[in-house]
This record gives structure tokens, sequence and C-alpha cells, in this order.
């Protein structure tokens, strides 16, 4: 059924229009435009900056340092989208063709680290990945293991096992990155594969096709909406990463969030910063206007 | 699930297939191992996370005395609470507005509405920051009041959330059945009360759920909009852990991950899993 | 000339359980080449499930399928030499009709010019030539069947699967399609198996019928031998409309059998029954078989006494409802002893439906051919 024009019930549009208006301009387009505006600024003082109109600060943007941090920001989360994308998708089609029993238990096991606390979950990751923990004892248990093995078929034990630097490197940053969003991408995998009509998989395979093929070229296509959506939903957090590359990086793993950090926490160039940031803002509407380009995949319902 | 099928295995039952058990199951260890093993180790009598030495609540008591840490909970839920309240009040509002009218600008304001969810966190908080800072807005107000800045701000990053999850369902809202409420007399007060809202209520939950965890676990805004007197449970533990890894932590994370668990399970017990996943 | 049935697929005692529940319950059927096979049944009944295990989908619990002779256990779908024209079509809507139709055959190793050959071939049988680079969401819903059945049949399947293939058309497109798979079926020569719910549909189409009922085949004949000699109460009920009256086999000869029902009275018949004497029976007697007739005239009696010599095939009662259908005309009767009939007279001029009011008295008669007694 068609909208309602607002001329029609004034009343009722004010009553619904007119908070939601009050918020969105007030707490949110004020906050933006004084972030742009600043961007073209500069300091005068310790605590006085004119907005001048300058473009210096954009211009020192496109220094090479910072134009490799945005390069390694992209690298690093595309290859963490990429990384949840083939983790997830099996898992979404896992949840997907579970039984009616254990469908909802394996949904909530992954929507329960999703309502975790990030920064919990950041911290029990570092816990398991530190140079004592877990993580490297299993390692070297399994270096043990393998040189245990060799000194039985009479070959030289392997030295002596040395824990790896598993924390505090573009590693860990990966890794952590992976950790927090995986559940951001199985969740729309798994609403557009649950979507997808099962008999077209079935017709698929009654036409004389393998389940790879099957998966290649009617499953992807189909459910392509919901792959763009779980890459988007995970590139742009990932993109914007603050606290994973912090607290789990080494000095060489600065993202571009830790970079917009500095400017206002320590280095104290709000000018800068808020043009880092809306570069920032730019690269995401980038993003999302290529998704929006992306051919449409017709739905038969 | 048994590991080896007893029964044939169907065409479609891939998730009865080994390496696809094998994979969730992996999946599933690597998502919760560092849960289980921090809650374990919560409970362990030695300063490192390393060695069990021996059960201990040591770390809860230190943790539940430490009162920086204690005020540092209560003023997150507190904000969360607020935030919740507010959030869903305004975006189940700007759902039905973008749902139900047609006005000038409305690709503008629906576009402006959901930006919130898409501009990175870091650029939210780095706003605020700087909002505040210009507008002067005052630091020194009493408890509760001194939490207003940052809960403006999780009400921001929230409500669009509440407004995406009530429009989808409302997408799937029958007008016919508000018009036969008119159609028996019902005002446009009543049927917003008695068809709209039961309708859109496993939304609400969803929402409010969403906007709970959202505001508790946000960490990057309310670094930039916190002050000395203001902190926050993540804001707090950034500064241990930066630190100082304690046990502490360790014991604090675990009240906070079965709080989240219980949380989620009243969601689930109002709404069912279903519900709460096909409003992701 | 007919060549001595050959049967492609042989069901041998197949069970399926789901869980608790069993859908289909030890199921033998033989389906001979070249047939049109209908499994006809109430929603839930088990004969999707039926279908669906032929072509690989489910697997039987118990019992065996035998395609052309070969054991299908352990052969998925894909390997199958039948293809399955889904309920609702599964036409790839990511794919042009071309490239639907050509999508099993590019998997078969087919190369680049056979496969185009083949397709319009496939179209044009089903009347989609010149369609070829339509999109799936450009094209109605009769229309996306017809893809389906192309896609399939191209394939050359030694059995053509149907899944309730007119239950989303409209009742005029389901009427004219009824006509065009029969033409289909009997051009390509292939074993066609449909699933169906609706009994006209089965009726109109099929060589055979077998009417499944929870999970077990009913009866299994001709349209003609399922409507006139059902089997049972269940068949004479599904397929179309019937009296069912409850009685006692009192008589019983090679030429001749009564049966003493309370509801309607004594019922006569004109051959043997071959059910023991003083049983439990039941007598079916469909609508459009009984004669409607003014009171009074003598005539009913006159005709009841013509049909059945032995006695009066004969009922009084009082009109209380009347559907008119314009064909014909349906009456509700209630008898003298407070049963209730229906009966279906034909318009055969037009001014038939002004014979009968609501209650007017009217009696009736049959011919002793036409009850049937059912025994369960």
């Amino acid at each position: 059924m068609a909208e309602q024009d607002w001329k029609t019930n004034r009343r009722v549009f004010a009553a619904v229009s007119l908070p939601t208006l009050f918020w969105i301009i007030v707490f949110f387009v004020v906050p933006m435009a004084i972030v742009w505006l600043y961007s073209f600024g500069e300091n005068r003082g310790l605590t006085d900056i004119a907005i001048s109109g300058t473009l210096d600060n954009y211009k020192r943007a496109t220094e090479w340092l910072y134009v490799t941090i945005f390069g390694k920001s992209f690298a690093v989360a595309a290859l963490v989208t990429l990384i949840c994308l083939i983790v997830g998708f099996p898992v979404a089609m896992a949840i997907t063709f579970a039984s009616e029993k254990w469908r909802p238990w394996l949904l909530l096991g992954i929507m329960l680290p999703f309502w975790t606390n990030l920064l919990v979950r950041t911290y029990a990751l570092m816990i398991l990945l530190g140079s004592q923990g877990y993580a490297n004892k299993g390692l070297g248990a399994l270096w043990g293991g393998a040189s245990w093995a060799k000194t039985l078929v009479g070959l030289e034990p392997l030295p002596t096992w040395e824990p790896v630097q598993l924390l505090f490197n573009n590693f860990a940053v990966v890794l952590g990155l992976v950790y927090v969003h995986l559940p951001f991408m199985v969740l729309p995998l798994y609403a557009a594969l649950d979507r997808l009509d099962r008999s077209l998989i079935e017709a698929s395979l009654d036409l004389g096709a393998g389940h790879f093929r099957t998966i290649m070229r009617i499953v992807v296509p189909l459910a392509a909406p919901g792959i763009v959506a779980g890459v988007m939903i995970t590139l742009i957090p990932a993109l914007g990463a603050y606290l994973t590359p912090d607290l789990m990086g080494g000095t060489d793993s600065q993202m571009i969030a830790n970079v917009i950090e500095r400017q206002f926490k320590k280095a104290n160039d709000w000018p800068f910063g808020a043009a880092l940031s809306f570069l920032l803002i730019y690269a995401m509407f980038i993003l999302i206007a290529l998704q929006s380009m992306r051919r449409k995949v017709p739905e038969v319902h | 699930m048994a590991l080896f099928a007893r029964t044939p295995r169907a065409p479609l039952e891939y998730s009865r297939t080994l390496w696809m058990r094998l994979w969730v199951g992996a999946v599933m260890v690597f998502l919760y191992a560092p849960l289980v093993v921090l809650m374990i180790f919560s409970f362990n009598d030695s300063k490192r996370n390393v060695v069990w030495r021996g059960f201990t609540t040591k770390y809860y008591e230190k943790a539940l005395g430490n009162d920086q840490l204690v005020e540092a909970l209560l003023n997150s839920l507190t904000i969360a609470a607020l935030a919740t309240i507010v959030s869903l009040a305004l975006g189940a509002v700007a759902a039905v507005m973008l749902w139900r009218f047609r006005f000038p600008l409305k690709g503008a304001v629906d576009g402006t509405i959901s930006l919130p969810i898409i501009v990175p966190e870091i650029c939210m908080g780095v706003a605020f920051l700087m909002f505040f800072a210009a507008v002067d807005w005052p630091t020194d107000l009493v408890w509760p009041f001194n939490l207003g800045a940052i809960t403006i701000a999780h009400i921001t990053f929230c409500f669009p959330f509440v407004t995406m999850v009530v429009r989808s369902r409302l997408a799937s809202f029958n007008r016919e059945q508000e018009e036969a409420a008119k159609d028996l007399g019902a005002s446009e007060w009543q049927v917003f009360r008695d068809v709209l809202i039961p309708h859109i209520r496993p939304a609400l939950v969803a929402g409010a759920l969403l906007s709970f965890t959202l505001s508790l676990d946000d960490f990057v805004i309310t670094y930039f909009t916190s002050g000395p007197d203001t902190i926050t449970f993540p804001v707090k533990v950034y500064s241990m852990v930066r630190f100082s890894v304690t046990p502490e932590v360790n014991a604090a994370s675990t009240l906070l991950i079965i709080l989240t668990v219980a949380l989620t399970f009243i969601a689930l017990k109002l709404q069912g899993v279903k519900a709460i996943a096909e409003t992701h | 000339m007919t060549e001595p049935a050959r049967p492609i697929i042989r069901i041998q005692n197949i069970t399926k359980r789901f869980g608790k529940m069993t859908a289909v319950d030890n199921v033998s059927l033989d389906i001979n080449a070249g047939e049109f096979f209908v499994l006809l049944g109430p929603s839930g009944c088990g004969k999707t499930t039926l279908l669906r295990m032929i072509a690989g989908f489910e697997l039987p619990t118990e019992g065996r399928i035998l395609i052309d002779g070969q054991d299908m256990a352990g052969i998925p779908p894909n390997k199958r030499p039948v293809n399955m024209v889904f309920q609702s079509y599964a036409v790839f809507p990511h794919m042009s009709v071309a490239d639907n139709v050509a999508y099993g055959l590019k998997i078969a190793g087919v190369r680049g010019g056979e496969v185009r050959d083949r397709v319009a071939e496939a179209l044009e049988l089903v009347k989609l030539g010149g369609f070829e680079t339509r999109m799936p969401d450009q094209m109605s819903g009769g229309q996306r069947q017809r893809v389906a059945l192309a896609r399939s049949l191209v394939m050359r399947p030694k059995v053509l699967l149907l899944d309730e293939p007119l239950s989303a058309l409209d009742a005029k497109l389901r009427a004219q399609m009824q006509f065009e798979l029969s033409e289909l079926q009997e051009k390509v020569g292939i074993t066609f198996v449909t699933v169906t719910h609706d009994q006209d549909e089965a009726l109109s189409m099929a060589c055979r019928i077998a009417v499944i009922n929870k999970g077990e085949v009913s009866q299994l004949a001709t349209p003609s031998d399922l409507y006139e000699y059902p089997a049972n109460r269940f068949v004479a009920d599904f397929v179309g409309s019937v009296n069912i009256f409850e009685g006692k086999l009192t008589l019983d000869e090679p030429d001749k059998a009564a049966v003493d029902c309370p509801g309607l009275g004594k019922v006569y018949l004109n051959h043997g029954v071959t059910g023991p004497h003083g049983a439990d029976v039941w007598v079916a007697l469909r609508p459009e078989k009984i004669y409607l007739h003014v009171p009074g005239a003598g005539k009913a009696v006159t005709a009841a006494a013509q049909d059945a010599p032995d006695g009066h095939n004969f009922a009084r009662g009082k009109i209380k409802g009347m559907s008119y259908l314009g064909d014909i005309t349906l009456f509700e009767i209630e008898l003298e002893t407070g049963a209730r009939i229906r009966v279906s007279r034909p318009n055969l001029s037009r001014h038939d439906q002004e014979d009968f009011t609501w209650d007017d008295k009217v009696s009736m008669h049959w011919r002793a051919d036409s009850p049937v007694v059912l025994l369960g």
C-alpha cells in the first residue's frame, strides 16, 4: 500500500517527525558539521583553533606515512573480511541446513559472542595468546610431539621450543579482528541462505550438478545480497577499528583510528584529526557507493 | 549431534557431513575458548593467568571491593538503561515516520538516520568530543546528570538500530489490520496501541536488547566523551588492561559475561531465537 | 497393438519415517514405462515424500526403489535417470530461460551447437519458442512452469517427476495445462509421475492412479475404475462425491445381493459381493446415479421395479437444501429415516431447476448396478 502524504495527517506526522528530526540534527548533524569545519582549521594556540578554510590538514594526510597507514588499514580490513567470509560461509550453511532441533542452538552459539562485550572478548583473546598463554603452550606441545616423533625414527630432536610472539604484531590484529567480527559475517549470510528456496538447490542436483557446482552456480549467486551485506558489515567496522589494533597490535600495527585518536588524546592537533576522520568517512561512502552499484539479482517469489 | 550419522544422509543435510561438523566445532571452539579460559582463571589463585594454583573467589571480592570498578559498572548500567529507553521511543517513532509517510527530502532524512550505523565509531567519538567542547557542556553536574553527555552520544548511535529493526518488522505489517481496526471504530491512537505496537513488539524487544548491549559494549565513543568522573565499565577495564593485567579484570569480565548471557536468555524467553536472529 | 507393460519404476516395500512419524508405510508399486502415473491423496498423506524418494532427495528408511532395473540405494539425485518439476518450479532466478534449460545439458557435457539445438527444441515443445533471453522475473507463473518442464525434458529422463504441477495456477490455466501435459506426455513418450491432491487433475490426466492415504496405497486403478469401483470408503469419498450408508449384508448370491441399511432402507444389487453373510458393510451411492421424481405419480416405483426386479431401490424424502451450479443442481434431501442424501440432477432444459424447491416432498430411485458395496 502506498505511503501517506504527510499533509493529509499533519498532527501524527509532527508527532513522529519532530523528535526524530530534532535529535538527529542537534546530536548528529551538528557534531559532524563541527568536525567537518574544524578539518579546515588550524591551531593558533594550545586551545585556540581558527577555522581558516585551509586545506593544509588534507595535504598533510597525503604524506607517505599517512597514505601507508590508510593503505594498510584497507589491506587489514579486506583480509579480515575475506577470512571471515571463508570461515563463516560453511558455518552459515551448516546452520541453515541443520535440523530444527539444532538450528536455534547453533544460532545462539554465534549470537552470544556478538552480544558479549567487545573489550572483554579482546582481553580474553589476549590472555590466550600471551607468551605464557595456552595458544603458545599448545604449539609448544605440538613442537615437543614432533621432536619426540623425530627421535623415534632416529633423527636429531628439534631444538627446544621458544615461545613465539603471538601478541603485539600484525598477526594478532588480524586474528583479533576476525575473532570479533566473525558473528557479524555469519548472521547476514545465514539470513540470506535461509531465505533461499531449497527446491532451487534440489533442482540443480536433480539436473545432474554436484554439490560444489550447485554451491558455486546457484547458492552463491542467489545469496549474493547476503554475502555483500556480510562483507560490508564486516569491512566497515574493521576499517575503523580502534580497540583491537590498540591493544593487540605492535608499534607497526597502527590503523587509521589509532592515528585519529592520537591527534586528540596526545598530539592535540584537532584540525588534522578532524580531516583524517572525514577522510575515513569518505572512504566508507565510496565503499557503500560501490556496493549499491552492483547488479541487482532479481528475486522470484 | 552424533558425530557419525546412524541413518544415511539425505542430499541437503549438509550439516551432517563430517567436515562441516568439524568446521563448525572448530569455529565454536575459536569463539568460546578464550571466554571460557578467562572465566576459569577468574577463580585461579594466582597473579598470572597461566598455571592453575587452586580455587579462589578473592578476585571477585577484590573486584567488588574496588569502588572505582563498581562505580564504573553502575555508570555503564545506568547509561545503558537510559539510552535504551530513549532509543526505543525515538527509534520506533522514526521507523513509523519513514514507513508511513511520504514527505519532502525523505531520502535525505532516511539516509541521515542510518548514517550513525555506518560512520566509524572513532569519527563519532571525535564529533562528540568537539561538539560537547564547542557547546561548553557542563562537566560538574551531580550523578546521574553528569552522565548526560555519554548518554546522548549512546542514544545517537543506538536509536538508528532500533529504527532499522522496527522498520523491517513494519514492512510485514498487513495494513488491512489497521483498516479493520478503524472500521471497527478505533481512533488513530487506539490503532497504534492495539494493533501496531503488538505487531512490532518482537522488534522492540530485539531493539531494546541491541541498544542495551551496544551501549554497554561501547568503548570508543565513550572514551572520547567521558571525563575523569564519568568512567564507564569498558573505559575502566581498558585502563586496567592497558596498564596492568590483574585477575580482578578477569573477575569483573566474568560478571559482565554472565550478565550478557542472562540478558540474552531473558530476551530469548520473551521472543525465541528465531525472531531475534531474523531481526539482524 | 500394445506392448506388454514393462515396469520402469519398482517401489518395493518402501517405508519412510521422520522421527516417530511414519510418512510412507510399506508401499509397493510398479510404474510402467510410458504411462502417465498419478499419486493422488490428501495433503500430508506421504505422496510427495514418495516422489522425493524416487528423485533421491529423501532416503527410504526401509525398502528399495528400482529405476529401469537398477537399485537406487546410494545413488544421489544428480546421478539418477529421473528429473523433477518442482511445485515452486525452482526456476533459477539469476539465469535466462535458455541458461536455465541448458544448465543440465552443460553439466552432462553436451557441447555448444547441440546445446543450442536441444534448448530450442525443448522450448518449442513447451510452446516457449523465442523466450530464450527472457529472465524468469519477466514471466508469468504459467510460463515459469513451462521453463521448468523444458529444463527437465531437455535431459531426456527415463521418468519425469512432477510435484503438484498445477497447484499454483488459476482454474482456467489449470484446465488447459491438464490437456497440454497429457498431450506432451504422449508426444515425448516419457513416463510421467505426478503428485496431486486434486482428483479432477488426476482423473483427467492419468493412465493409472494410486490413491495414497496415511502413507499407504488405498487403491491402484485406472481413473474410471477408481470412480466406478472404489475399493474402500476412503477412495469412494476422496474421489468424487458420494453418499455412504452403513448396513448389513443380508443376501449374497452370484447374481444378486442385498444390503439392509438403517439409513437408506434395503438396497438391491444385480451382482454378487462375495462377503460373509451378515457382515457389516457400507453402501456407496454417487449423487448423479440417483433419479429424482415428484412423489405420488408412481413413476419412481415403476422405474425402480424395472431396474431391480427383486425389490425396490427406492426412497422418499424432503428437500432440505439446493444449490444451483449451472450445469447441474445439487439437492440435499432428508430421508424418512432422518438420514441425509445428496442427489445431483443435470439441468437438461433451461427450466429444469424450477421442478423442485425447498421442502418439496420427493421420491427417488437408482439402478441395481449403481450402488457399490464396500467392505472396509
